[in-house]
Order: C-alpha cells, then sequence, then structure tokens
C-alpha cells in the first residue's frame, strides 16, 4: 500500500482538471494574446479560470493575476509593493516563520537598503497582534505575515492584524499595504480577502489539486506596484509572459472544486486528521502536537516523537510506502533544523523527533490505519534500537492527553 | 537519496541489542548532531565472536552501526583493526557527502570496544 500523507507539500491533480486542461495542450493551443478565434478561445479560458480563483477568495476577477506560483506570488507582492514606495518608507515586517519565498525575499531587500523585522512567535506558533502593532513605524511600507504556517498549520491572526493596519492608515500611514501568503489556508479552510481585509494575498494551484507551475496574487484594486517580469502586456501589464493556458484552466477547474466542496472537505479531513492523532496519542507514548491545536488547518498534524531522529522515521515510513516530511537536520539536504519549530522554541530534542502528516481531502480512513500501523511497527523498532538509558527517554508515561 | 543497502538497514537492522557482560564497550557520541552508537563486542583469543549494537540518530548512523555489526563478527580482531570509514562505505554502498560523520562515528565505536577489550 502507497500512502501520501504529504499533501502540504504538494497534491495530486485530480481527474476533474486533468480533463479540463487536456483539450488546452492539443485542439485549444491558441495563444490567449491572438486575435484569431484559437486565441481568443484560449483567452475566454482564461477569464473563466480567473472568475474561479477569485470567487474562491472573494475577489473580483480584476483583482487576479496569474503567474508562476506561491513563489512568484510573494516575490511579486513583497518586491513589487517595496520598491513602488520606497520613497515613502524602507521599513517591512515579517515574522520569522514565512515560508523561505518571503523570507528570502525580505533578506534580499536588506541588501537592497530595507530594513526588515522578524516578528518573534509564541510557544505555540502565533503572531501577536500586538507585536505587529509595536513594530510599525512612520517608514513601514509592507507587512506581511502568512495565513497559515506550513509546517505546523497554526491559523495566524490575519483579520486582527489588517485592524491594526487599519489603524495606522488611519493615523497617517497612507503608503503601509498588508500582504499574506494563503498557499496553505486557501482550499483548506475559508479565505476571504475582504473578511481579511489584505491587499495582497497569495495562492498556489497545486496545493488545491490543481497542476503545478501556477499560482496566482491577489491585487487589491488601486494597490500600486511594480512588476517583477518586463516583456509584452500581459495580464492587466502586471506579469509579462505568455500565458500557462492549460495550467490557468487546471487552476480555475481545482479552484471551482475547492470553493464548491469546501464544507465536507474541511469535515472530512478534519475527522481523519483528529482520529490520527487520537490514536497516535493513544498507542504510541511521549507523542506532543506542534503548534496551536485549535487554531490549525484541517489538515496538518504536526508531531514529536521525542527521543527519535525524525529523518529516520521518514525513512522507515517511505520504506514502507508511507510519505510524511520532517522538520529535522539534514532531512532534505539541509543541515538546520526547521526555522519554524525553532522559532516555537521547541527543544533540540522535539525538533528533531517532529514529522508532519498532511492529508487531502481524497486521504480515505484504510490509509491513515494503515499508516498508524507502520507508524507503530516502525516507532517500536527504532525505539528497541536506541541504548537502553535513552529508551527510558522515548518511552516514559503514555499521555492520554495532547500536550503542548 | 539513500542507497538500497542504507534501506535495507533501516527496514532490517543487524545485530541489534547489548551483549550480557561483553569483553568491550563502546560508546560514542557525534556532539555536533547528537548521534550515537554503543557496541558491545565479546572476543576470545584473537576472535571477535560476537556483537551488538544500539544506535539513536539518522538513516546513515543507524545504517552504519547495523552493517559494522556484519563487518567484525567472525573476524580477527588483526583484521577488524584495519577497518576504516571507507569499509563501512563501501558496505553501504554509498553515503551522501553530508552523512560522511556516521561512517566515522561507527567506526570511533568500534575502535573505543576494542580500547576497552584491551584495557
Amino acid at each position: 500500500m502507497r500512502v501520501y500523507l504529504d499533501n502540504s507539500a504538494t497534491t495530486m491533480v485530480t481527474r476533474e482538471v486533468i480533463e479540463a486542461m487536456l483539450p488546452y495542450f492539443s485542439e485549444e493551443m491558441g495563444n490567449a494574446q491572438s486575435v484569431h478565434s484559437f486565441g481568443q478561445r484560449a483567452k475566454a479560458a482564461i477569464e473563466r479560470a480567473r472568475r474561479e480563483v477569485a470567487a474562491l477568495v472573494n475577489a473580483a476577477p480584476t483583482e487576479i493575476v496569474f503567474l508562476s506560483g506561491g513563489t512568484e506570488a510573494d516575490n511579486f507582492a513583497i518586491r513589487g509593493i517595496a520598491e513602488a514606495h520606497r520613497d515613502h518608507g524602507r521599513h517591512i515586517i515579517t515574522t520569522k516563520i514565512e515560508h523561505p519565498a518571503v523570507l528570502a525575499t525580505c533578506e534580499a531587500l536588506e541588501r537592497d537598503g530595507f530594513r526588515v523585522t522578524y516578528l518573534p512567535v509564541s510557544s505555540n506558533g502565533l503572531v501577536s497582534v500586538d507585536d505587529v502593532r509595536a513594530a510599525i513605524s512612520d517608514e513601514t511600507i509592507l507587512i506581511s505575515v502568512m495565513h497559515a504556517n506550513n509546517e505546523t498549520g497554526t491559523v495566524q491572526p490575519v483579520e486582527e492584524i489588517s485592524a491594526a493596519v487599519r489603524e495606522a492608515r488611519e493615523g497617517g500611514l497612507k503608503h503601509l499595504h498588508f500582504h499574506t501568503d494563503a498557499v496553505q489556508s486557501v482550499g483548506k479552510i475559508s479565505v476571504d480577502v475582504k473578511q481579511l481585509g489584505v491587499d495582497l494575498l497569495s495562492i498556489s494551484a497545486h496545493k488545491i489539486h490543481g497542476p503545478k507551475g501556477i499560482g496566482a496574487l491577489f491585487i487589491k484594486r488601486g494597490t500600486r506596484l511594480v512588476k517583477l517580469l518586463y516583456g509584452g502586456h500581459h495580464e492587466r501589464d502586471r506579469r509579462a509572459g505568455t500565458e500557462n493556458v492549460p495550467a490557468i484552466v487546471g487552476f480555475g477547474r481545482a479552484a471551482e472544486l475547492a470553493r464548491t466542496h469546501l464544507d465536507e472537505r474541511m469535515a472530512r479531513m478534519r475527522e481523519l486528521r483528529d482520529y490520527l492523532e487520537r490514536e497516535v496519542m493513544a498507542r504510541i507514548g511521549n507523542v506532543k502536537i506542534n503548534g496551536d491545536i485549535e487554531r490549525r488547518v484541517p489538515n496538518i498534524s504536526n508531531l514529536s516523537f521525542e527521543g527519535l531522529d525524525g529523518e529516520s522515521l521518514l525513512i522507515a515510513l517511505d520504506l514502507k510506502g508511507i510519505a510524511v516530511s520532517t522538520g529535522s537536520a539534514c532531512a532534505s539536504g539541509s543541515l538546520e533544523p526547521s526555522h519554524v519549530l525553532r522559532a516555537l522554541g521547541l527543544s533540540r530534542e522535539r525538533i528533531r523527533g517532529s514529522l508532519r502528516f498532511s492529508l487531502s481531502a481524497y486521504t480515505t480512513r484504510e490509509e491513515i490505519d494503515y499508516a498508524l500501523s507502520a507508524l507503530e511497527e516502525v516507532i517500536a523498532r527504532l525505539r528497541d534500537m536506541l541504548p537502553a538509558d535513552e529508551q527510558e527517554v522515548s518511552q516514559q508515561a503514555v499521555s492520554l492527553e495532547p500536550q503542548i | 537519496m539513500y542507497s538500497p543497502q542504507v534501506a535495507d538497514h533501516i527496514a532490517n537492522p543487524r545485530n541489534v541489542g547489548e551483549l550480557d557482560r561483553p569483553s568491550g564497550t563502546g560508546d560514542v557520541i557525534n556532539e555536533a548532531c547528537m548521534d550515537r552508537i554503543r557496541l558491545t563486542i565479546r572476543v576470545e583469543g584473537n576472535t571477535l565472536i560476537d556483537a551488538k549494537v544500539k544506535a539513536h540518530g539518522c538513516p546513515p548512523t543507524i545504517a552504519a552501526a547495523s552493517v559494522l555489526t556484519e563487518l567484525i563478527i567472525a573476524r580477527s580482531l588483526d583484521e577488524v583493526e584495519l577497518l576504516t570509514r571507507k569499509d563501512i562505505v563501501d558496505a553501504l554502498g554509498r553515503l551522501p557527502p553530508a552523512k560522511m560523520h556516521s561512517a566515522a562515528l561507527a567506526i570511533d565505536a568500534l575502535r573505543a570496544a576494542i580500547e576497552d577489550v584491551q584495557r
């Protein structure tokens, strides 16, 4: 049996999405910029997809720009605002737990003369709105705080931060903008740009059962930002480059499915995720949940098996056909442990023993049951290998209550 | 990412455990990553007749600890003393460059156990 529990990394493209895309590789091959019927049909398909993506986040279609994915959306939002408004201030506020697409863009801007504040998070992974408020200065032009964290699934207080942004604007900071990376929240919980009160919001198609290589940036009407790519006047002159029509069409279909099935998908993922956690707690001792247990997307469970090594767990599970990920050092080529779990202030041992299980709307109860029995077996084997003094640490009293 | 040999040792680690009243024990820790290998050996005359191992760490460390026992059981001390980290890597097929310390740790455990016998 092969069980994929790494849906925060990417998801499978569903059959309906593939079928929607197929004609646009062949008979509907037009370049959307062309005047002839082939071009116009491609253009119409793009605009249909744009309406779907807009509807998913309650935006106007003209506020959606298609681009290559979440990374480009984050780069465009941050650099685009920074360059367009640098004469009004050179201070950016973000957090220590952002995706590398945000952090690395901010670091690049620091080299270009911007000052960046990286806010800490609490031990359950939440940014404090008071910290945001305190960090705002006359020089601040952008705040970028992710909606849901990709490792823990913790949902940040974006609405409350946006209230603070409004206050600051009313106090005279007219050039202050608010961006959120919603790559991990869209399709998992309700995401409404008006309710969230953001100016910019990043979306990725391949996290919601769409294809890779396509995403979108919501840009609230009236927001001025400098573009990243120069060329033709595509995407209302905001992103040059021939539109990736099949991918955009697939994104549109995936967005439609995500919107129309959101409630049932949420309920299903939450039920299975909670079942997974309950069973792990009951069957395997000394497990801790990382991140806020209440404020999180319904598909992510980040657990620490203390005294064990996450990468060894990952490899042993992989040999049984189960795909998960870890925040442990050395995994995925990095020698540094997860910057997110470190920001939570977790001990080195707890970070080392961390595993992230991320479900999708298509995960089944049978898959979770198989994963649970494999996990039990693998953990027993690795604990058996521990030197006796470390076994005691790893097998401390079984805790039935979730611990933070 | 890892060789089939590493995968095999993760799936079926060899000679796991701790010998009762061993001739020598080597318990070593890599302070940088806290990986640990604890090797117990039994020596009769000039022959290493049995070994058991325990390990905590990343997959290469567990695989290196496991394969080490295969390389030393029923071998003469003279042969065993000549083993190097390269023998561990060769027996595992390959290791990523960043994980060579796992092979080194296994050899450190072996040296420490032999020293303990000779003490």
